[in-house]
């Protein structure tokens, strides 16, 4: 590395990979943020691929992309904007010019810029030929050209020898920011162990492209990007759906019950499914149900007979699964149902993110049936979120909604991994033999009522969709009974305001704008209003995880300031349900629905202008 | 959860008194359901089994109401997903006994998904079908079983739908148990009961029950006390399938495939001619022309039709969560956290 001419260093760098969906590009971008998390940077990755498992060849909508964030300093987003764009073919240039920052650097295939591509891609003249791309620091390199060459001897077959030409794309980006190569050296030769050949071959080529941006005039500087100050621990990378199945399962083992998810695959929470699926080893039993109904009622069954229950789905799938949640509200049997958010309505943007499910879980059954909305905010913390509101399903015996969404589900960043013994503890409220069971009958404090679990002696009891008698639990249509048991219903939610933390507010009580949101806008959120307070800007963030019921001092939080704006990934649902909760105080929007994040850009802008507004 | 599972030594002696709850019984007077929780009271005191394992889980039907009145554990849940809870608490719950109560309207219409879906997971549990050919809580509408041409409310025109044969569904999704009774037999239908309970794998019961409101009289050829005997068949393992009040009729298998009803003694057919019932058969051909015969063509087949060993959904579930878990090194939540790539931040 004595060669390098001149090295910059950065608080923070964005790159995105991207590609033919065939190209390896998750794969590459995964290893180049596990390389840069074990270097000590903060990490925060989001892929982006077509729905189409194999979408036309070249084509735009083609393009798999992998974006990651890396920095000196806290990283909360995977980053607006990129400042090294790798395009392995042109149709993966044109999806993606957009997202690169003016000069930045952008590194193309020159072997794909043929007639045929450019044309598959929608180009009418070559962009690399015209002037097009002056702006940036355009690096061509003749990737496949280089890679057939490196490998000619290798006695790979020429598949094989094309497949590894991402590897030779990372050698080059891991130079550009002067990361080691061990890591992935050694994930390649885990992953191809029983193929010696292809495990020369890609190290092989990994090493050329590493050399050949040393060597090119074209690189005549690299970057650095010193650690970042990170609390001390041991550390993993993580994404949001992981992270949900492991906070389910860690629950599960702290109320000392068996795991059971009901769940029908859809995107994007499928992956959710196929973790539990794997954990045979810790006892999980999952059940790929016929339906979305079958999902939820097979988990209100596995409840009905002692398991700690769960089903997972995305929003249409919320939405057919909604009259069994109204069995489990009025079955007070606890269940979590995880609802990762896609863009709607009806299959709507499957593999894109957005809000719009809030109305629906509050809201959307029939019938009186207020059940607990919780949100994640972080892809790690997914797995915070999903045990709490285990805890809070188990505890209180409830069904709870947990929002997380797509940009959470697939996103990924380092996460320091928790100790079981210092999660909160869960207490289940079961029944035992001998005790004088009555199936309504609650404790005072948390009006929950006790469970007991089929197989358990004297216990025998029958509970249903139907009304039931306060405390007896029979079926009753006594007019006044049904008024009781609503409000018990509506009051033993609102209880859990009683168990959840206050809200917190990051920044001055007499801020001039308050900045409201809630889940997994929270990255973008953060780096806004930490962006604008380190210029002086007098702003503040209050951002919700607890929804329903919001945390006991929301509104005396929200009291204190005199602007306030509520960012949400939707038309306006969390701000018509915080103007419904609290009619006195006026809240503005910022509104997006384009099945994308926010950028910090945008927001930013918005802040500041009605900052200069006052 | 531990001591909830632990088994009692030696249940004590129940009674189909023990299985009825305080609950007041509100079937319509002269419902064939009556007969049905009888049966299944009079099963369930002679499973040898202690009170707390039964779990009866229904829908949404007149029949549905069935758990309100078993003094066992029971879930009377929502229209159609009977069979997709029972699974649920199954797979939950191995040890428990579960009988899952359902309609025609509730198993085949909206819970038909749910229904096939079990039957092919073979979920170890009894699905008891009440089949009324009609919507009886619901005041008379045509169901997926009433017959071709039927007037009710829904078809003041007669249906011109085809309905569906119960027996055909459930063979067509696998089913490894099947038999049939009629609501008023109740020493047939508890008989078929505990069969149903001792078979591994979903069994499916169809009673042919009576609405004596709005559909009064749907199986009266084969309960009719005169013509009953010409037009029921009760088929019992290992032996021949005779029938008719002069035990002189019988099933043979024609030429075109087809069974054929013979008379003993006419044409030279004699005993030896006729067919004996093998219901542990894998084959499902017979089983399938016997479920589908009906009256007056032929008599309608009574009893265990079809009875055959398969291991179990949740037997297989249990065994593979064994095996990985031998197998594995992550034996807790704290290995899994600290399992694959991980890296310390000093």
């Amino acid at each position: 590395m004595s060669q390098k001419t001149k090295v910059i260093e950065k608080e923070e760098v964005v790159i995105r990979f991207s590609g033919d969906s065939g190209d390896g590009m998750q794969l590459t971008g995964t290893q180049f943020s596990d390389t840069s998390a074990l270097f000590g940077n903060d990490v925060a990755t989001f892929p982006d691929y077509p729905a189409e498992i194999r979408a036309p060849q070249g084509t735009v909508g083609g393009v798999s992309g992998f974006q990651l964030h890396f920095g000196h300093k806290e990283v909360n987003t995977p980053g607006d904007y990129a400042d090294v764009l790798v395009a392995m073919n042109p149709a993966a240039l044109k999806a993606n010019l957009k997202w690169v920052k003016a000069s930045g650097t952008i590194i193309v295939n020159e072997d794909s810029f043929t007639d045929r591509n450019l044309e598959k891609a929608g180009y009418d003249a070559d962009p690399l030929q015209d002037d097009k791309l002056s702006d940036y620091n355009l690096i061509k390199a003749k990737v496949t050209s280089l890679t057939k060459e490196c490998l000619k001897d290798s006695g790979l077959d020429q598949k094989s020898i094309l497949r590894s030409k991402n590897m030779f794309a990372l050698g080059m980006v891991y130079w550009m920011f002067d990361r080691p190569l061990a890591h992935t050296e050694e994930f390649i030769e885990n992953k191809f162990k029983k193929h010696p050949l292809v495990v020369e071959g890609n190290k092989k080529v990994l090493r050329a492209g590493y050399n050949f941006a040393k060597t090119i005039e074209a690189l005549a500087y690299n970057y650095s990007v010193a650690p970042a100050k990170i609390k001390k621990g041991t550390y993993r990378n993580i994404t949001g759906n992981k992270a949900t199945a492991w906070g389910l399962i860690a629950a599960a083992e702290k109320a000392g019950l068996e795991l059971f998810c009901g769940s029908y695959p859809i995107t994007p929470a499928t992956e959710i499914l196929q973790e539990l699926a794997a954990r045979k080893d810790l006892g999980v039993k999952t059940f790929q149900a016929e339906d979305e109904i079958a999902g939820i009622c097979t988990a209100i069954g596995a409840s009905f007979a002692g398991n700690f229950a769960v089903t997972t789905t995305s929003g249409p799938g919320l939405a057919l699964k909604t009259e069994a949640a109204g069995l489990a509200v009025m079955t007070e049997l606890p269940l979590v149902i995880v609802n990762v958010q896609r863009g709607g309505p009806s299959t709507g943007l499957p593999t894109k993110t957005e809000q719009s499910d809030l109305m629906q879980a509050i809201h959307g059954r029939s019938g009186e049936c207020p059940m607990p909305v919780i949100a994640a905010s972080t892809p790690s913390n997914c797995f915070e979120y999903a045990y709490r509101a285990s805890k809070i399903a188990l505890e209180h015996m409830t069904p709870v909604i947990l929002l997380t969404d797509g940009f959470l589900a697939n996103g990924a960043e380092p996460w320091r991994i928790p100790k079981m013994a210092d999660l909160s503890p869960i207490t289940v409220p079961l029944a035992k033999e001998g005790d004088d069971y009555m199936p309504y009958a609650r404790d005072e404090e948390k009006l929950a009522r006790k469970w007991a679990v089929p197989g358990t002696k004297g216990l025998e009891h029958r509970i249903g969709g139907l009304e039931k008698m306060d405390v007896t639990g029979t079926v009753s249509y006594v007019p006044e009974n049904h008024q009781v048991m609503t409000d018990i219903r509506s009051e033993r939610v609102r209880r859990v305001a009683n168990f959840i933390p206050d809200l917190p507010v990051k920044g001055d009580d007499n801020a001039d704008v308050l900045v409201v949101g809630w889940g997994g806008t929270y990255g973008h959120l953060t780096t806004a209003v930490r962006e604008l307070q380190a210029d002086d800007k007098s702003i503040a963030l209050a951002h919700f995880n607890y929804i329903f019921p919001l945390p006991k001092n929301t509104e005396e939080v929200l009291k204190r300031y005199k602007k306030i704006i509520v960012c949400e990934l939707n038309d306006g649902q969390f701000a018509e349900y915080l103007r419904s909760n609290f009619q006195d105080i006026k809240f503005e929007q910022y509104n997006k629905l384009q099945g994308l994040p926010f950028t910090v850009k945008e927001l930013k802008e918005k802040f500041n202008q009605l900052l200069e507004e006052k | 959860m531990a001591d909830t599972l632990l088994k009692q030594p030696a249940p004590e002696k129940l009674t189909p008194k023990d299985f009825k709850s305080d609950q007041e019984v509100r079937w319509c007077p002269g419902c064939g359901d009556h007969g049905v929780l009888n049966s299944v009271q009079k099963a369930m005191a002679l499973m040898g089994k202690p009170k707390e394992d039964f779990a009866v889980i229904s829908g949404i039907g007149c029949s549905s109401r069935f758990p309100y009145y078993m003094d066992t554990y029971g879930f009377h849940s929502i229209h159609g997903r009977a069979a997709a809870i029972a699974s649920g608490a199954k797979s939950a719950n191995p040890d428990l006994e579960i009988l899952q109560v359902s309609g025609d309207g509730d198993a085949l219409a909206i819970g038909g998904n749910h229904f096939i879906h079990a039957v092919r997971r073979n979920i170890d549990m009894t699905i008891l079908l009440f089949n009324n050919e009609i919507y009886g809580l619901t005041k008379g509408q045509y169901s997926p079983t009433s017959k071709h041409g039927m007037v009710t409310k829904t078809s003041p025109f007669g249906t011109v739908e085809q309905p569906f044969h119960p027996a055909e569904l459930a063979l067509g999704a696998q089913s490894k148990f099947y038999a049939r009774s009629i609501d008023t037999n109740i020493k047939l239908t508890s008989e078929i009961l505990l069969d149903a309970t001792k078979h591994k794998g979903t069994s499916i019961v169809e009673v042919l029950q009576n609405c004596v409101i709005y559909n009064d009289g749907a199986h009266s050829l084969i309960t009719d006390k005169n013509t009953k005997e010409e037009y029921q068949l009760v088929l019992r393992h290992g032996e021949r399938m005779i029938f008719g009040k002069e035990k002189n009729k019988g099933l043979v298998m024609g030429g075109n495939g087809k069974l054929v009803v013979v008379t003993i003694g006419e044409h030279g057919i004699t005993e030896q001619d006729i067919l004996i019932h093998d219901a542990h058969t894998p084959d499902p051909h017979m089983h399938w022309l016997l479920s589908n015969m009906t009256a007056p063509e032929y008599p309608v087949a009574l009893g265990v039709i079809r009875d055959v060993a398969a291991l179990s959904y949740e037997e297989k579930m249990v065994q593979q969560i064994k095996d990985i878990q031998e197998q594995s090194s992550i034996k807790c939540m704290d290995d899994l956290l600290n399992s694959g790539d991980t890296w310390e931040v000093e």
